[in-house]
């Protein structure tokens, strides 16, 4: 088994409709990565962003099934929910994923697994909201500090 | 407002060839015409997708001189870049969680299925 990875993530932001698409491989088969997004003893383990702790409130990852986590910070908690759509395990989770902080909102995110041959697989998971400014607040969550600052100093250089 | 200049930027730069102009402009101005010479297409396709640039505010050309060179303003292209790097580079973290919760798990190809009775026949 090769643990070398030269296939970096790959991030494509679409210039016609807001979304965003996250383009990964992995040196194991569709099927475990579909576990590793399916089952939540495993999501646990990685899908909180570094600083933060994860807990899982439920997670029924089946077509018609929802999920609901929160990640923890030292004085926060931070919710997010949604809905599995359309579950094929080793090929495909589609659902919607809604920060409960603004709960009007919401993304709709489709991740397909696709086997290119020695136990590897792509990943291409794709989120679809319903504007720019929208997807562009998406991308920029969780590192607001620094955005605000080019926010401002983009402010500043298209204004001038 | 700076989402909106913002999401101008994204689209902007989300056209391989408009990504391709900005890469040749960070080595120095160039005209509409030296522009357009590696593509095929025509100077007004090349010069619409200026505009779309230009909008954005990455670019922008000289009103005086007879050549109006195309000029990058790099610090707009690099907050942008290093916008979305953060943002790349952030989703490559959990991958790499993920990748070490892979190497965890059992090799599933390579482990007999005890769920399945002996009925098969052996390979």
């Amino acid at each position: 088994m090769t643990t070398a990875n030269t296939h970096q993530t790959q991030i494509v932001l679409d210039p016609d409709v807001p979304l965003v698409r996250i383009i990964r491989e992995f040196d194991a088969p569709p099927e475990q990565v579909f576990s590793a997004h399916a089952e939540p003893e495993l999501v646990v383990q990685w899908l909180a962003p570094r600083g933060y702790e994860i807990r899982i409130d439920h997670y029924d990852c089946r077509s018609g099934g929802s999920y609901r986590y929160v990640h923890i910070d030292d004085d926060n908690e931070y919710g997010f929910r949604g809905c599995f759509h359309e579950v094929r395990p080793s090929e495909l989770i589609v659902q919607t994923f809604t920060f409960e902080g603004e709960p009007d909102g919401v993304a709709l995110e489709k991740l397909v697994l696709e086997d290119i041959g020695g136990g590897r697989t792509r990943l291409v998971a794709t989120s679809l909201v319903d504007s720019f400014e929208g997807r562009d607040a998406f991308v920029a969550s969780g590192m607001e500090d620094g955005i605000r600052q080019i926010f401002e100093r983009l402010d500043e250089l298209l204004a001038g | 407002m700076p989402a909106d200049a913002l999401s101008r930027v994204f689209s902007a730069l989300a056209d391989p060839t408009r990504r391709d102009i900005v890469a040749r402009l960070t080595d120095g101005d160039a005209t509409v015409g030296e522009l357009a010479e590696p593509y095929e297409m025509s100077i007004q396709a090349v010069s619409k997708h200026l505009r779309v640039l230009e909008d954005a505010g990455l670019v922008t050309r000289s009103r005086q001189a007879q050549r109006r060179p195309v000029h990058l303003e790099a610090e707009v292209f690099d907050l942008m870049t290093k916008w979305i790097e953060r943002y790349r580079r952030r989703a490559e973290e959990r991958y790499r969680r993920l990748d070490a919760v892979l190497r965890s798990m059992p090799d599933i190809t390579e482990m007999p299925d005890i769920t399945q009775p002996e009925t098969g026949e052996e390979s």
